[in-house]
């Protein structure tokens, strides 16, 4: 990219820019800092006055993440929400990934109509869908006196919740790497057919590996919006403290500790921190990832 | 011949019959833990390569055959029980949770994979005119089966219920529409709603745009920039709030001071302290800036990228031309970005109109007047166990987004005709 002479960016723009940013950081700043302040402090004085005496160490403690962590339950919350994301992201990854293949690369009847309410089903609100597998999971459900679904008692546990997320994220997965399968070129595919690759081989040994950065993109998308949910757990999973996740320990405790600032803060970081982490250190691919579903679409 | 195949049947029945036994006796469906013996079963026999083959029988001398028979029983027998175990352990209370995780993790991950891989297997066991006529439905089967019952079945069945009664048994016509839109706290919460979707996209757009072409044009320092703008996209809708919460706490005048940043500096102008998040109908925006913190990186990223992919000749030649910076961006970069502009546009609209956590944890939206469509309908379904009412809140939403699905489908049929 040419830089014009019209292009160099003056104080106007730099200080705007800068303010911008100070403004966006502010609020993250400020949970972060206050997480880190004793009750006492965090609660009777505003986070910016540690400015003043940032190398006061008494001001600074980790007892908030020890709360935290210990006495509200976030260890097992942590847990639970590693044991509910992982599966639901690799279960509507697997799933669209071979049904992405097929529409792609394998002639079957319905394929054009299957694929059009795949795209039909990518804006659904997933409102739509809390009540009915509620009651799937509550009751079952009968058709002319036949079980087609049994009462499998899915609700409140793990199989329940990664069923869910897997029907929600399977429309967009599935497009996404539809458009990214099927723009592979046709030629390996005819050649690895020709030396007798059959459609699973062909999938699991060639696909696969092609497609990594779509795959990539995607697993990063899901396991964030998995695991930064608060309604399908809300609903499939509930607020048990065996069973809650990050979420909804958050925002229990939100409701009932909502003053006490020194553990609250803490907690949301606690809740922020795999995210953070995933953001600061595959950047290119979350980016890629968050965008990529409207860009495309 | 027939003696092999009554080996197999017996191997493969045997297991299954006494998990469906195994199951009655624990007060479960003994036809249930029956299929899923059958199912299980049928993956050990393959996975020790003992199904027959239409054309490629077992290889090896009969020690190996003898040695696969006796794997094949111990993983037949072994592997349901160790399934319906583990499905225990991850509703069991007292068990160590970090075991149960491990254990819950193993088998979604691994479930998911054996599923496909034994679907595979059983069709290379089909005569050889079927196989690839069935084999892409075993590719698209589960994603269609999932999308079929828990996607498609409840679309249809959310919008019987939404004209059935509290408890979803009786007809009532359309009494639940008329609560939809004659309750005060929901028309509340459909002009909140409007609100929502009108002002967080026009916001985060403009916002993200300026700002786009703004870094744009910085030497050093401009990915940092970004990142710093799109850093709240990973934090979820509740830690937002919390965050948020935070910046509108509010202590009344005699309680101590204020952590909040706003009340903070509010009060440091000379006014009394404010308890921000009951201002009707104030409160409502202060609610909206926190969706336009999270959102604004996305439309900013999005843009970027397309306005880098204008090309640097066109933006040159006007600037030559004598056009100011201002006409080069009203002429010129809006125009050429119109497209992904629409597209940002229509997704922050989705997502705000299905905005819900942030209402629901900051807390009593009836006493607030903060209301959303998408809070409503868990209030009512979930918090007072009223399924009609809803059904038809969840209606309204899919209504709500029909045109788009209909835009979606329509460039989805043009893009294929160009291929």
């Amino acid at each position: 990219m040419s830089v014009g002479a019209n292009k160099k960016a003056g104080w106007f723009v730099k200080g705007t820019i800068l303010v911008v940013c100070f403004i966006w950081l502010f609020p993250t700043l400020g949970v972060l800092v206050t997480s880190f302040r004793p009750a006492a402090e965090a609660n009777t004085s505003g986070w910016w006055t540690t400015i003043t005496k940032p190398f006061d160490t008494a001001q600074w403690t980790l007892e908030n993440y020890r709360t935290v962590l210990d006495a509200s339950g976030f260890n097992n919350a942590l847990l639970n929400s590693l044991a509910v994301a992982i599966p639901a992201t690799v279960m509507p990854i697997t799933m669209a990934a071979f049904a992405a293949y097929a529409f792609s690369w394998m002639e079957f009847r319905g394929r054009q109509v299957l694929f059009v309410v795949v795209v039909a089903l990518m804006v659904v609100p997933l409102q739509m869908a809390l009540i009915p597998i509620l009651r799937l999971y509550n009751g079952g459900a009968e058709l002319f006196g036949i079980t087609v679904f049994p009462d499998l008692d899915l609700n409140g546990t793990f199989l329940g919740i990664w069923l869910a997320h897997t029907a929600f994220g399977l429309p967009l997965a599935t497009y996404l790497l539809r458009n990214y399968i099927g723009s592979l070129p046709s030629s390996i595919i005819e050649s690895a057919k020709m030396d007798g690759a059959d459609h699973f081989t062909i999938f699991t040994r060639l696909i696969v590996p092609l497609s990594v950065p779509a795959l990539a993109a995607f697993t990063i998308f899901q396991f964030l919006w998995v695991w930064n949910d608060l309604l399908v757990a809300y609903v499939f999973l509930g607020g048990t403290s065996d069973n809650r996740v990050v979420t909804i320990a958050l925002q229990m405790l939100s409701g009932a500790r909502g003053q006490d600032w020194h553990v609250l803060t803490a907690a949301a970081f606690v809740t922020m921190a795999l995210p953070l982490a995933v953001f600061f250190s595959l950047q290119r691919y979350f980016v890629r990832g968050l965008t990529a579903g409207a860009v495309k679409g | 011949m027939a003696l092999l195949l009554t080996i197999y049947l017996c191997l493969w029945l045997g297991p299954a019959l006494l998990t469906g036994w195994l199951a009655a006796e624990r007060g479960r469906s003994p036809r249930l833990w029956f299929a899923l013996g059958l199912l299980f079963g049928l993956f050990a026999l393959l996975a020790v390569g003992l199904a027959p083959r239409t054309e490629r029988p077992v290889d090896g001398g009969d020690f190996e055959k003898l040695f696969r028979a006796v794997v094949a029983v111990v993983v037949v027998v072994v592997l349901p029980l160790l399934v319906s175990w583990a499905f225990d352990f991850t509703k069991s209370r007292d068990a160590n949770r970090l075991a149960i995780v491990a254990v819950a993790i193993a088998l979604g991950v691994l479930g998911v994979f054996a599923l496909f891989w034994v679907m595979d297997q059983i069709v290379d066991r089909l005569p050889r005119g079927w196989r690839e006529t069935v084999r892409p439905y075993v590719f698209v089967g589960p994603a269609v089966a999932v999308l079929s019952v828990f996607l498609i079945y409840p679309v249809v069945n959310t919008i019987l219920i939404s004209f059935k009664d509290r408890r979803g048994d009786r007809w009532v016509g359309l009494d639940n529409y008329e609560f939809v839109f004659t309750d005060p706290s929901m028309l509340r919460s459909l002009r909140n709603t409007a609100m929502w979707i009108v002002v967080v996209p026009a916001v985060a757009l403009v916002v993200g745009l300026l700002f786009a072409t703004l870094a744009d044009r910085l030497q050093r320092g401009e990915s940092i920039a970004k990142s710093v703008i799109f850093l709240p996209m990973a934090i979820s809708f509740v830690g937002a709030a919390v965050t948020f919460r935070l910046i509108y706490s509010y202590r009344p005048e005699g309680f101590g001071s204020n952590v909040g940043v706003l009340n903070a500096i509010w009060t440091a102008l000379g006014n009394e302290p404010v308890a921000w998040l009951t201002q009707r109908p104030w409160n409502n925006l202060l609610l909206m800036v926190i969706m336009i913190w999270m959102q604004t990186g996305f439309a900013m990223v999005v843009l970027s990228s397309a306005i880098k992919a204008i090309p640097d000749e066109i933006i040159e030649a006007a600037r030559i031309d004598g056009a100011s910076e201002w006409q080069v961006f009203r002429h010129i970069t809006v125009p050429s970005i119109l497209p992904t502009i629409t597209v940002v546009t229509t997704y922050m609209v989705i997502n705000a109109l299905k905005v819900f956590d942030i209402v629901f944890v900051m807390g009593a939206p009836e006493n607030n007047g903060t209301e959303v469509v998408a809070e409503r309908m868990l209030t009512w379904f979930f918090t007072r166990q009223n399924q009609g009412y809803g059904a038809a809140v969840a209606v309204v939403l899919f209504i709500a987004v029909i045109p788009v699905m209909i835009a979606n489908v329509r460039r989805f049929r043009a893009e294929e005709a160009i291929r």
